[in-house]
């Protein structure tokens, strides 16, 4: 009957607590623990109003969403270089609301990447895609039987990623050669 | 000591780096006995979250023993097993004395819509996480719990993430007895999600992806009716039709950023990084859902803008409810279910790899291989 909704393929309460383990063990929302979502009854083992300030040893750049520096803060892979750069501009100049704050750090990531393979190669120690992008799981992950045959979504566009990947790289190193060749 | 170290999208590589030091009174180090690759981690490595730096180390899902403690640490000691949850936040924030662990204020210079999570880009607070054989783990007497005796080291570590953000989802669905909920997603969130929704009283659960191992496995972990959206011509008219034309009363959208099934939307999000997310399965939820239904979303997406179908979710009067888990808060309640034999978290465990091969665990995952649906790594004792 349609717009009416119904039953009939809902078993019982009975039916369910027989075959699925724990059914309606949680039926009363106060035995669900993020019920009501705001308590202030917790114990969290806190034993201070605010953290004590960890020591910022170098420049820490911050959102200028936030008043001040946080107490506490990851120290990993501070800023450098050229990309350094511009994520610190995206953090100093814009709000977490404005696009161009997150397109700025997006293309500090590429810059970082880049950055990063020309340092591995002065380094002494260049990237090995083959092992990086551990290709090697093909050889023993049943690589035909696990995409053929099982109508994948993600099978169906597979041949679009390398030119997407590559493609945008390729098309500014063909765009720098022709521009380069015209001024030569 | 060794690390996973973020070398460039769908690349990484094993490093020797620094032990971590105290660098805050209130640190731990850990030293990392098992930790696991999650689904968000794949955003990470196909390049999707702003600010992920060359040189981090990834894994918020983790467990290890106390190597070392700052000099006020008081709940822990070296020594101790410890589980520690995905979030880093400090419970006594504006938002934490709420009891909104996954949104704290204090631990994180780089965003303010995002708390502190291990090994998760700058976006959230720039800390390394514990795919590394040590990590630091920041206020450690808040964080961390001991593994309690008797409870398995693959659970304790499903319970860091995974599980708790399954079970968290399906507390955002409001379930009440009877509900149809469908599940869009059929990896390990998803397949938790879909087996806690039977718990809060669920008549039906429904799970959608288009790998069809998963929904086997839905269908013999979660207990779920299944559906191939791939088999369908249109997933929100097929779920009409098994919904007496009403729609679900909750759907859960387990996906987040990478969702497949629309190329324009898959590709300007997940290939071309021009939206924060491709939200496929949202706007599948949008739609799919009843009208006055309620859509919970614990599937991750980036900060950038995403096309979403607001108008319907408007139109029909839609609650959407989201957030990170707070994991910590799920734990008591779960320990219970997992004692009671209502959850079996390690289930859906595929794969186990040590360290040193955690580049092909990566591609295993991204590129699911040979069955893979949830990748633990394992570490020399």
């Amino acid at each position: 009957m349609p717009y009416i909704a119904t039953d009939h393929l809902r078993p019982s309460a009975d039916e369910l607590r027989a075959r699925i383990p724990g059914w309606g063990a949680d039926l009363d929302p106060a035995d669900r623990p993020s019920v009501p979502k705001e308590r202030t009854d917790l114990p969290t083992g806190a034993h201070w109003l605010i953290p004590d300030r960890q020591p910022e040893r170098q420049p820490r750049e911050r959102s200028v969403e936030h008043g001040m520096l946080p107490p506490v803060f990851g120290t990993t892979a501070p800023l450098h270089g050229v990309s350094g750069l511009v994520r610190g501009f995206a953090y100093k100049r814009f709000s977490e609301g404005q696009t161009a704050h997150w397109l700025l750090l997006v293309l500090g990531d590429r810059i970082d990447v880049w950055g990063a393979r020309v340092r591995s190669v002065r380094e002494g120690r260049p990237d090995n895609p083959f092992a990086e992008t551990g290709v090697a799981a093909e050889l023993r992950g049943h690589p035909v039987q696990s995409r053929l045959g099982r109508g994948r979504a993600d099978v169906k566009h597979a041949w679009l990623d390398p030119l997407l990947v590559v493609g945008p790289a390729a098309l500014v190193v063909a765009a720098t050669a022709v521009l380069a060749r015209r001024r030569g | 000591m060794q690390a996973m170290v973020y070398r460039g999208p769908y690349k990484i590589r094993v490093e020797e780096k620094n032990i971590p030091k105290i660098e805050h009174p209130n640190d731990a180090i850990v030293r990392v006995t098992r930790a696991a690759i999650c689904g968000s981690d794949l955003h990470l490595y196909h390049g999707m979250m702003p600010d992920t730096r060359v040189g981090s180390t990834f894994g918020h899902e983790f467990i290890g023993v106390v190597h070392e403690v700052g000099p006020s640490v008081q709940n822990l000691s070296v020594g101790d097993r410890v589980m520690v949850p995905f979030n880093i936040y400090c419970g006594t924030c504006y938002f934490c004395a709420k009891g909104l662990y996954s949104n704290c204020h204090n631990v994180n210079p780089n965003a303010t819509a995002v708390g502190g999570i291990y090994g998760y880009s700058h976006t959230c607070g720039g800390y390394d996480g514990g795919q590394a054989e040590y990590v630091r783990v920041p206020l450690a007497d808040v964080g961390p719990s001991i593994i309690p005796d008797g409870l398995d080291d693959e659970d304790a570590l499903l319970m860091t993430d995974a599980l708790a953000t399954g079970y968290f989802g399906a507390q955002l669905g409001d379930i009440v007895e009877g509900d149809t909920v469908v599940v869009f997603g059929a990896g390990p969130v998803g397949q938790f999600a879909a087996r806690s929704a039977w718990l809060m009283g669920a008549g039906r659960v429904i799970v959608i992806d288009h790998l069809d191992y998963r929904l086997a496995k839905a269908q013999e972990f979660a207990y779920a009716e299944t559906i191939n959206f791939t088999e369908v011509n249109d997933i929100v008219l097929e779920l009409k039709k098994q919904t007496d034309w009403l729609g679900a009363d909750v759907v859960i959208d387990a996906v987040g950023a990478e969702a497949d099934g629309n190329l324009l939307q898959h590709i300007t999000a997940s290939k071309l990084k021009l939206q924060g997310g491709s939200p496929v399965a949202l706007n599948w939820a949008i739609d799919g859902v009843r009208k006055g239904g309620t859509i919970s979303v614990m599937g991750a997406y980036g900060p950038l803008f995403s096309a979403v179908k607001f108008g319907d979710a408007m139109n029909k009067g839609l609650t959407i409810r989201t957030n990170q888990a707070p994991a910590k808060r799920q734990w008591p309640r779960l320990l219970e279910h997992i004692a009671a034999g209502h959850l079996t978290p390690r289930d859906i465990i595929t794969h186990r790899i040590p360290l040193e091969h955690i580049a092909e665990g990566y591609h295993l995952f991204s590129a699911k291989l040979d069955g893979c649906l949830k990748t633990v790594i394992t570490f020399e004792d």
